[in-house]
Formats: structure tokens, C-alpha cells, sequence
């Protein structure tokens, strides 16, 4: 038995789907859900949220926002969100770098607040993306 | 007369006239259409966050948010004027601007404005409407990351005590031939009054939350400060998504009018254009008449 799980952002729903278990990228630390949990409302961070059903592993990058959690079901309300598969790897390899340069420069504290922001976006981006596709190199650039 | 040579000039230019407004018609009806799947698609997260956020408020034992707060008397307005960057959409800016400003006289009180798109800051200008901010080049279909600036100023200029209450006045897409200007509340959210609350309209097929007991974490206090937020930028995205749906409806419209318009010209030109021909002709052939005529009777005067 699973739960339904619904995963939406502002603009656009990302997942609607039964699923056997989700780990969340809590406020507080990850959480993973199984059917019947308690109900919860929890804030969420950056990070990957795995869906798993059955053998299938379902990935998505999560930028922030909320998750509220039922017995029956999980509602992830993201910030921003983007389902692995839907990563552009070279985009956020070049964000990425474009943080660092930019924190290399010590910049001043609320422009460095934003580029570790950046930065820790573009990481779960690629994180999430290797992990999808461990076979495929990570992509070349010149 | 005009000269055939003239009138065939017009022709011509008329032709890629309606060439140009019949493109621009295809253009804006596909743009209405992408700003409505735009809207669509922002209903699920407007429920979900809207349920959370009237479970949230509902918890005992803690003070109501500040962004909930009704301020009794309101001393300031803030209207939000949503209008096009572009001109060439008919009436779509006047309409919401005079819906607007016609609301504020009502309401008695000062009113601040931002305006949203150039047209509408030219004729809040024109008007000599107190303008506060105004935010330009807005995607034909805006996204989230686009407006969060004007939602961030809402919630900064309401917090700071600077107005008492903010206004979203823009043109709501009922279909392609009809978009009604529509002024509606954005602060302070009444999450009590469902009824009332202009969230319900957003919010489709809406049941009364859930009446349970969550574990918050962090906090119920620390969650609301994170929903609330992001419910009033999505409340300001969907004013602009309408808006822009609406301001692509009305550019259609008034490219198709000019498209007719250019049509019956180009008409109307034709037959003026088969008129002056046959007069020429005529011309001619009385010309060649008369010259034979007159060749004639000089030539039989000169027999005689």
C-alpha cells in the first residue's frame, strides 16, 4: 500500500502519483515518509526529494517551501522545483562556476549570502542529474 | 480624380497592412492561450498553500500574523495598477486605469500607486495620480521569478505600516471577447472570512480545510512566516497572468478590427480603382474618337 504524493510549484505541477515511500529534504534535517505517518507540516530546504515506487526511484530538486504530510498523503509545495530528468546539467555546471568566481571575490555580505544560494542550487542540480543518469559521464565543456 | 497609378498605391499598401495586422492577430491569440495555461496552472499550488495557510492561522495560542491583520480605520491605500507596455490593445489600459482611480475616489482615502507596464504609468502620469513605483518589461507571458518584486514591495510598504492595505486592480480574461477591469484585495488576506476574501476566486472548487492536529516544524509560527509569502506573490503572479491574457485578448481583437477595416478599404479602393481605369479608357477612346472625327471632316473638307 502507498500514498498519493503531489509534488506542485507556483507555476506548474510537478508529480501526481502513487508512490511506495519519499524522502524529503526537511528544514530540520531529512525526513523520510512512509505510509500513515503522522501528520506533519514541515518547512523544506535545497535539496533532492527520491520517490520510490516499487524498483523505481523518482528524483527531483527542490529549492524550498513546504511539505504537507497525511496518513494517506504527501503535498510538496516547492518554491521551485525541477524533476531531475529536466536538469540542464550544463546550465547549472556554469552556474556553479559562476558562483564560486563570484565568492572567490569576497563579495559583500548580502550579494555572498546570494551567490552561496546560487551556488547550492547549482550543486543540487548536478547532484540530482549524475545521480539519474550514473552511467552517462558528466558533461564535457571547453 | 486620383490617378489609376495612385489609387493602385494604396492598394498595395493597404494589402500589407492587413498582412501585418492579420499576423499580429495570430501572435496575440496564441499568446492569450499560452497566459491562460500559465493561470491553469498555478491552481493546484493557490489550493494547496491557501489550505495550509487557513490551518496554519487556525491554531490556537498563536497571534494572528501581521499580513492577516484588518487595520481599522484604513488611513492609505496601495493600488497596484496592472496595463501593457504596449499600445496597439484597443481600450485594455484606459478601462483598468479608470477602474481603478473611479475605486480610489470611492474609497475616500489616499491612494499610492504602482504601476505595472508603461501605458499605464503614462496615463497615471498624465493624471497626476501619486505614483509610487513602477515596474516595466514584463515577459508577454510573466513568470513567477518576474513579479516577485512588485509582491516584495506590497508586503515591505503594508509591514512597514506605510498603507493599510494593498489593491490589485487589472483586467481579469473572462474569454477572448471579454475582459473585465476588476479591483481586488491583496493585503491584509483574511483567511477567516472565506466568503469574502477575494483568494476564493482563485481558488477553485475549494473545501473547508481540514480540521487536524499537525506536528509543525519548526513551528506553526515559522511556517506561516514561509506560506504567506509565497501565497501573496502567487495571488500578484495570477493578477498579471490574467492580465496578461486579457491584454493579448484586446490586441487581437483591435488587430482584427483593423484587419476588417483594411479589408472594406481595400475594397472600396478596388472599385475606385475599376472606376478611374474604365474613365481612362473611356477617355482614351473619345480621345481616338474625336481625333478621327476631326480627321474625317478635315480630310472631307479638303475633297471638297
Amino acid at each position: 500500500m502507498g500514498f498519493q504524493l503531489d509534488i506542485v510549484t507556483p507555476e506548474k505541477q510537478l508529480f501526481s502519483g502513487e508512490v511506495d515511500s519519499v524522502l524529503l529534504p526537511g528544514a530540520e534535517g531529512e525526513l523520510g515518509i512512509l505510509p500513515r505517518h503522522a501528520p506533519l507540516l514541515t518547512a523544506l530546504t535545497i535539496g533532492e526529494l527520491v520517490a520510490r515506487r516499487g524498483e523505481e526511484e523518482l528524483l527531483f530538486a527542490i529549492h524550498g517551501g513546504f511539505a504537507q504530510v497525511l496518513p494517506d498523503r504527501v503535498i510538496v509545495l516547492a518554491d521551485m522545483g525541477e524533476r531531475a530528468e529536466e536538469v540542464d546539467a550544463a546550465r547549472a555546471e556554469q552556474a556553479r562556476r559562476e558562483a564560486e568566481e563570484l565568492l572567490k571575490k569576497e563579495p559583500p555580505p548580502e550579494a555572498r549570502a546570494e551567490a552561496l544560494m546560487a551556488l547550492r542550487k547549482a550543486q543540487l542540480r548536478l547532484k540530482v542529474a549524475r545521480r539519474q543518469r550514473p552511467h552517462r559521464p558528466p558533461e564535457e565543456h571547453s | 480624380m486620383e490617378t489609376l497609378r495612385e489609387i493602385r498605391r494604396r492598394i498595395r499598401s493597404v494589402q500589407n497592412l492587413a498582412q501585418m495586422t492579420r499576423a499580429m492577430e495570430a501572435v496575440s491569440a496564441s499568446k492569450v492561450q499560452k497566459a491562460q495555461a500559465a493561470v491553469l496552472a498555478t491552481r493546484p499550488y493557490a489550493h494547496r498553500a491557501w489550505e495550509v495557510i487557513v490551518n496554519l492561522s487556525g491554531v490556537r495560542g498563536i497571534p494572528l500574523h501581521p499580513l492577516l491583520t484588518v487595520r481599522e480605520p484604513v488611513r492609505s491605500v496601495m493600488m497596484v495598477v496592472f496595463t501593457s507596455d504596449r499600445g496597439l490593445c484597443g481600450a485594455y489600459n484606459h478601462n483598468v486605469v479608470r477602474a481603478a482611480t473611479d475605486y480610489a475616489r470611492r474609497l475616500g482615502v489616499p491612494v499610492r500607486y504602482v504601476a505595472v507596464g508603461k501605458r499605464g504609468r503614462n496615463i497615471l502620469w498624465r493624471l497626476r495620480a501619486p505614483l509610487v513605483a513602477q515596474f516595466s518589461g514584463l515577459p508577454a507571458v510573466p513568470r513567477l521569478a518576474d513579479i516577485t518584486a512588485i509582491a516584495r514591495l506590497a508586503i515591505d510598504e503594508f509591514l512597514s505600516g506605510e498603507v493599510d492595505a494593498v489593491l490589485l486592480a487589472y483586467t481579469d480574461f473572462i474569454n477572448l471577447l471579454r475582459q473585465r477591469p476588476v479591483v481586488k484585495r491583496l493585503l491584509p488576506l483574511r483567511p477567516t472570512r472565506l466568503d469574502e476574501q477575494a483568494v476564493s476566486e482563485y481558488v477553485v472548487d475549494m473545501k473547508p480545510a481540514r480540521v487536524t492536529d499537525y506536528i509543525y516544524e519548526p513551528s506553526p509560527e515559522a511556517l506561516l512566516e514561509v506560506v504567506l509569502p509565497r501565497f501573496i506573490e502567487l495571488q500578484v503572479y495570477q493578477a498579471a497572468l490574467e492580465a496578461a491574457a486579457s491584454e493579448h485578448a484586446a490586441r487581437r481583437a483591435a488587430m482584427r478590427n483593423a484587419t476588417d477595416n483594411a479589408e472594406e478599404l481595400i475594397r472600396d479602393l478596388t472599385i475606385l480603382r475599376n472606376k478611374a481605369r474604365q474613365h481612362a479608357i473611356t477617355k482614351e477612346l473619345l480621345d481616338i474618337a474625336g481625333g478621327a472625327e476631326a480627321l474625317r471632316q478635315l480630310q472631307g473638307e479638303m475633297v471638297l
